[in-house]
């Protein structure tokens, strides 16, 4: 699904983000990217997303190397992929509906199905009654899983999430990891960056370690994985 | 949901209740040609719609900006709407355009009659007026108050005059009429008072260019306007451009609101340009028509032609959408999700 052959990111300011990075994530599992801040963790999500294109080596998204795909390619390789922030950027001028409506209308699916859509991914989110309400009256964990909601909502073959832990006690924390287990066991690739370092020994998933741009240790390879 | 609507408004459609536990995840979305074309058109209204609810939500910036469009085109539609009444009403002045002809001393009366009928079958003359000397001295002496010196003179000093009245009263016909005229053997002069009309014909030509400059100025300074206006509106929702380049909206997508809103500013500052010629018209009609018929005309006030009342609204909508298009290429550009 994912596959890095020796990927390297400096920015315009001299930055070396990420050095020679290379792996391959098959389709339908969860994976952790974890590393000290500033590790790249992010910069790699972004190479997903093509927000950021790589200064060397190669990215392959679902057999796809998305050095053939054009500025004007890019927002259909971003509707085959889900996006979760830590500040999950949810719209205030709008419903809880309207977020997570967002992604179908910009996809172009029908008025009717649009409905069906976003009614089964508040539902998985357990928000289906908070449709009406405006995000900026619910929690920071309700917030968060409309976040995810909208990231689901048109069933992306890939999910990414930054951080989608980090401003959220344990208890909510493993509420949104119980969702994204739930997505990669209905065969959803979901790669999570985090340096909450208990949820990562909480949830034996394969583990993606980054230091200074440099990938250290793939606990799989190192025969700690599940 | 009432207000909560915008331009990536999403139709109300009352959904069955989905399953519960459906899983969300699986397979790819995928549309069809015909559902993408659907949701287009759908997604083009709802900009169009969104954009009037977003000019209406903030009434006074909105009306600022209409009304400064409205003014920015009403000027020179105004001028040119007073410029073509003026070449209007001068147009029946140029009908009184004639050649006065003075004929030689020695030619009599019944011989100056008899060239003012010749002259009057040709066919650069609509018709002929003969003044007699006796005519001519009766009507100088009512006129100039010198009777008594007239009398004095022991001869007419006055010559026999033809006016002639041409059919074509063209500053160039007249001359060439003239002319002709003057080479006759019994022609003394001919003049013919056509300075200023000319003069007149010019200053109309000059005030067209003037207006026309200063409409092209004006239709720029129009765009400036929308452009500035669709700035801002581009960085109060820096945010929603954000989110909707992450989750795949294209550049048109992104784009279009703003177009309509651009659209709109310079429909309704059309529309608005529109009113207030015709108020302003509607102003000075009355001393205007006290002012023609000091000049003994029964002109009457001529208005914004009525194609204009859809012409100008358009054009200015036209002139929206291009500052629209301009601030959207400049602007959005810079709105990328790297800092996200
Ligand atoms: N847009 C950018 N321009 C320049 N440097 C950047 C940019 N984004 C990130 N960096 C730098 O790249 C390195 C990796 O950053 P990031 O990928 O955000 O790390 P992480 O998410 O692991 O904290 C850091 O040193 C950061 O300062
Ligand atoms: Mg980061």
């Amino acid at each position: 699904m994912i596959q890095f052959d020796r990927v390297s990111k400096r920015y315009a300011n001299g930055t070396d983000a990420l050095s020679n990075v290379s792996f391959t994530l098959p389709a339908g599992e969860l994976t952790f990217l974890t590393g000290h801040s500033g590790a790249g963790k992010s910069t790699l999500l972004k190479l997903i997303m093509m927000i950021e294109r790589p200064t060397s080596g190669a990215v392959v998204i679902d057999n796809h190397n998305l050095s053939g795909v054009s500025n004007s390619g890019i927002p259909f390789l971003r509707r085959k992929i889900g996006m979760v922030h830590q500040s999950h950027h949810l719209l205030f001028d709008r419903s809880v509906y309207d977020n997570v409506a967002l992604p179908l209308i910009i996809a172009g699916f029908k008025p009717a199905d649009i409905g069906k859509r976003v009614r089964a991914a508040l539902d998985k989110v357990g928000l289906l009654n908070k449709e009406k309400l405006n995000p900026i009256m619910l929690s920071g964990g309700e917030q968060q899983r409309i976040g995810i909601a909208r990231a689901v909502v048109n069933k992306p073959p890939l999910l990414l999430a930054d951080e989608p832990t980090g401003n959220l006690d344990p208890a909510l924390s493993a509420e949104i990891m119980d969702l994204f287990e739930d997505f990669a066991r209905v065969g959803v690739s979901v790669l999570i960056a985090t340096h909450d370092l208990t949820l990562i020994a909480k949830y034996q998933h394969r583990l993606l370690t980054l230091r200074e741009g440099t990938l250290v240790t793939d606990r799989e390879e190192d025969g700690y994985g599940s | 949901m009432g207000r909560n609507a915008t331009p990536l408004r999403t139709p109300k459609v009352k959904a069955p209740k989905p399953p519960k536990r459906k899983s969300v995840g699986a397979k790819s979305a995928a549309t069809s040609f015909v559902d993408r074309f659907q949701s287009w058109q759908l997604h083009h209204r709802d900009s169009a719609k969104d954009a009037l609810r977003r000019m209406r939500q903030t009434p006074a910036a909105s009306a600022m900006t209409v009304l400064v469009i409205a003014i920015a085109l009403a000027l020179p539609a105004g001028l040119s709407v007073l410029l073509e009444n003026v070449s209007a009403l001068t147009r029946g002045w140029d009908g009184n355009a004639h050649l006065s002809v003075f004929l030689k001393d020695n030619v009599n009366e019944s011989q100056q009659r008899q060239m003012a009928k010749q002259w009057g079958q040709k066919i650069a003359i609509d018709r002929t007026e003969v003044i007699t000397r006796e005519q001519a001295l009766a009507e100088y002496k009512a006129l100039s108050g010198f009777g008594d010196v007239l009398d004095a003179l022991p001869d007419n000093p006055l010559p026999p005059l033809i006016i002639v009245y041409p059919e074509d009263t063209s500053p160039k016909a007249l001359e060439d009429l003239k002319r002709e005229l003057e080479k006759e053997r019994d022609v003394d002069t001919a003049q013919l008072d056509v300075e200023w009309i000319r003069r007149l014909h010019a200053m109309i030509e000059l005030g067209t260019r003037i207006v026309s400059a200063l409409g092209i100025a004006l239709a720029l300074a129009v765009i400036l306007v929308v452009v500035n206006t669709i700035r801002l509106a581009i960085e109060s929702r820096r945010e929603e451009i954000v989110v909707v380049k992450i989750v795949g909206g294209t550049d048109g997508f992104v784009r279009r609101p703003f177009l309509y809103t651009g659209f709109w500013y310079g429909f309704f500052g059309g529309l608005a340009a529109v009113i207030l010629v015709n108020i302003s018209l509607w102003w000075i009609d009355s001393p205007m028509a006290q002012l023609i018929t000091l000049y003994n005309s029964d002109y009457a006030l001529a208005g914004l032609r009525a194609e204009a009342t859809f012409t100008l609204p358009l054009f200015s909508a036209l002139l929206g959408l291009s500052g629209a298009w301009l601030a959207v290429g400049r602007h959005l550009k810079d709105i990328e999700p790297q800092a996200f």
